[in-house]
């Protein structure tokens, strides 16, 4: 399959490889996909008092396109603030990365990784109610 | 003569001359994807030359020497691949490949003895070729039995001899599977065919070359032979049809009525020349290549034990043909491995590089686990491998490996001893 420079820079030199400890409050953990399918992301953000995200790790198991889209949203999302990042639409990672249309669904796994790991912080630091509420 | 052959030397020369230098410039690629398909032998490319060129003719022109001089190279061939089964030259059916003679051996069994014995019994695990046409057949109105295979890869001969029925025409086993390797129990299977007269027909596309083949002693009525997969040219293949007892096939391919009717189309003689050529050669040669061949699949492997853990082989160790090392490499996705190595071809049963998307269905119905079939590769060793490609294959892999494990949130659950499947896993 032809990929995009851009992705497999991201493929090759993945930024943000790592993990943080789940149990910290200040950390946000989302875990996508399932392995049977062939793709599971773990995506996790770090986020400060004010409630912006000051650093993003990942782990991703899947095909290079995954990777890629992971490692992309990782750094998007740094130093942006929780809705900022909750904003962030696949059609953008796929857009950036050039993913081939069997390979959208790898941008969709990134952004419900994100949306995931923002919703267990929240749901840590006592915003669940607030969420619901919206 | 020399002119001739000059004038064909000379480009070639110079076109590999030139694709050499590319290599030296890019690092140069390593081929481990025998059973996807073989460089032609040298040996048999200088065969075929001359009948490109001075020895054109159509070995169905019956009234002059061009035609005869073709007609008599053919019969060469012929004779060379009915050598390697142990059948006789006017039991080979020259076809297109081995998907035509599949084609040809389903769909013209059933459609001559159809009226009286409706039922096709074949194999899950068998190719593509055959799955389609007996798909093809059941539209049609026939019963096919799909036999399951054991975690082995091989099929269970009980459920077999349970299967057939007085309905039953023919039973479509092939003798080595493309994708794991084992090797199915031929002579048991044809013994049980024959007992209960029933035609067995196998798809010996991977088998031939690879294992020793007699289809008196194996009593095999129809045999698919492809030539590019034993170093032979693409675009030809075989079907062997037993004369005795006699199995009739209806036709698929109809025209000037070549090959006793039951395909025609003039005869592609520098093609059939190179398949028979190639079976010449492993004739001569195969005993001492698979003994070569087998120590370098277990020093491989061996390589790759030594440094991972984790790692399982697909298909039964022991029945099975010594090119092909099927293994999957737990936590690691096979085609983000394949974009790692990319100097390195191989296959992967990986969903994201088939179009389905679905995992191998070879390994699914062996019981793999869809996330273990999602890792797995397919290493080819053949006529031209050496040691020092699979020691660099193996380096390349394993760093690969070892990357994509450190980036893999399965790998870090595992190292956790969080058991993967006790995790409620939202199927997308």
């Amino acid at each position: 399959m032809a990929y995009s420079e851009k992705l497999i820079d991201h493929y090759e030199n993945p930024r943000n490889v790592g993990s943080m400890d789940k149990n910290e409050t200040s950390v946000g953990t989302g875990l996508v996909g399932a392995p049977a399918c062939g793709d599971v992301m773990k995506l996790q953000i770090k986020v400060t008092p004010e409630g912006i995200i000051e650093d993003a790790k990942f782990k991703t198991f899947g095909c290079g396109s995954a990777i890629a889209s992971s490692s992309l949203i990782t750094e998007w999302v740094k130093g942006k603030s929780l809705d900022e990042a909750g904003a962030i639409q696949n059609s953008q990672i796929a857009q950036e990365l050039a993913l081939p249309p069997v390979k959208i669904h790898c941008s969709i796994l990134a952004e419900d990784a994100i949306k995931a790991a923002i919703s267990d912080y929240k749901t840590k630091n006592g915003a669940a109610d607030v969420d619901a509420a919206e | 003569m020399q002119r001739v052959k000059k004038r064909v030397t000379l480009p070639d020369k110079r076109v590999s001359e030139e694709a050499f230098k590319m290599n030296e410039l890019k690092a140069k690629p390593i081929y481990l994807d025998y059973q996807a398909t073989t460089p032609t032998d040298p040996r048999v490319v200088e065969a075929m030359l001359p009948y490109f060129t001075e020895k054109f003719g159509n070995p169905h022109s019956r009234n002059h020497s061009f035609g005869w001089e073709a007609e008599d190279a053919v019969e060469v061939a012929r004779g060379q691949v009915a050598k390697i089964i142990g059948a006789s030259a006017k039991e080979i059916i020259f076809t297109s490949g081995a998907t035509e003679s599949n084609n040809l051996a389903l769909k013209g069994v059933m459609k001559f003895y159809g009226k009286k014995k409706p039922h096709l019994i074949t194999v899950v695990t068998e190719h593509k070729c055959v799955l389609d046409s007996a798909r093809h057949l059941e539209q049609e109105g026939y019963k096919v039995t799909y036999l399951g295979v054991k975690e082995n890869g091989l099929i269970d001969l009980e459920e077999l001899k349970a299967a057939i029925t007085d309905e039953t025409a023919l039973v479509s086993i092939m003798g080595v599977n493309n994708e794991i390797g084992v090797i199915q129990p031929l002579k048991e299977i044809g013994e049980i065919c024959r007992e209960r007269k029933v035609f067995f027909h196998t798809d010996c596309a991977q088998a031939v070359g690879k294992i020793d083949l007699d289809v008196d002693d194996m009593k095999i009525d129809l045999m698919s032979i492809s030539g590019h997969k034993i170093y032979g040219p693409k675009g030809i293949g075989a079907l062997y049809v037993r004369r005795r007892p006699r199995v009739r096939v209806i036709a698929q391919i109809t025209g000037g009525g070549q090959e006793r009717g039951m395909r025609s189309g003039t005869l592609p003689t520098p093609l059939i020349v190179g398949l028979g050529k190639a079976c010449d050669i492993l004739s001569n040669e195969m005993a001492e290549e698979n003994a070569r061949i087998e120590k370098l699949r277990d020093y491989t492997l061996q390589r790759f034990r030594d440094r991972l853990e984790d790692i399982y082989v697909n298909g039964d160790e022991h029945a099975r043909v010594s090119g092909n090392l099927n293994i999957s490499f737990a936590y690691v996705e096979g085609e983000s491995l394949l974009m790692d190595i990319k100097n390195i071809a191989v296959s992967s049963g990986s969903a994201c590089t088939s179009a389905s998307l679905e995992p191998s269905y070879v390994l699914r119905a062996l019981g793999v686990d869809e996330e273990l079939a999602h890792t797995s590769l397919r290493i080819g060793i053949g006529r031209y491998t050496t040691k020092e490609e699979l020691d660099e294959a193996v380096d390349a892999i394993c760093t690969a490996v070892e990357r994509l494990r450190e980036m893999s949130p399965l790998w870090e659950m595992a190292q956790e001893g969080i058991d993967i499947k006790s995790i409620e896993w939202a199927e997308h």
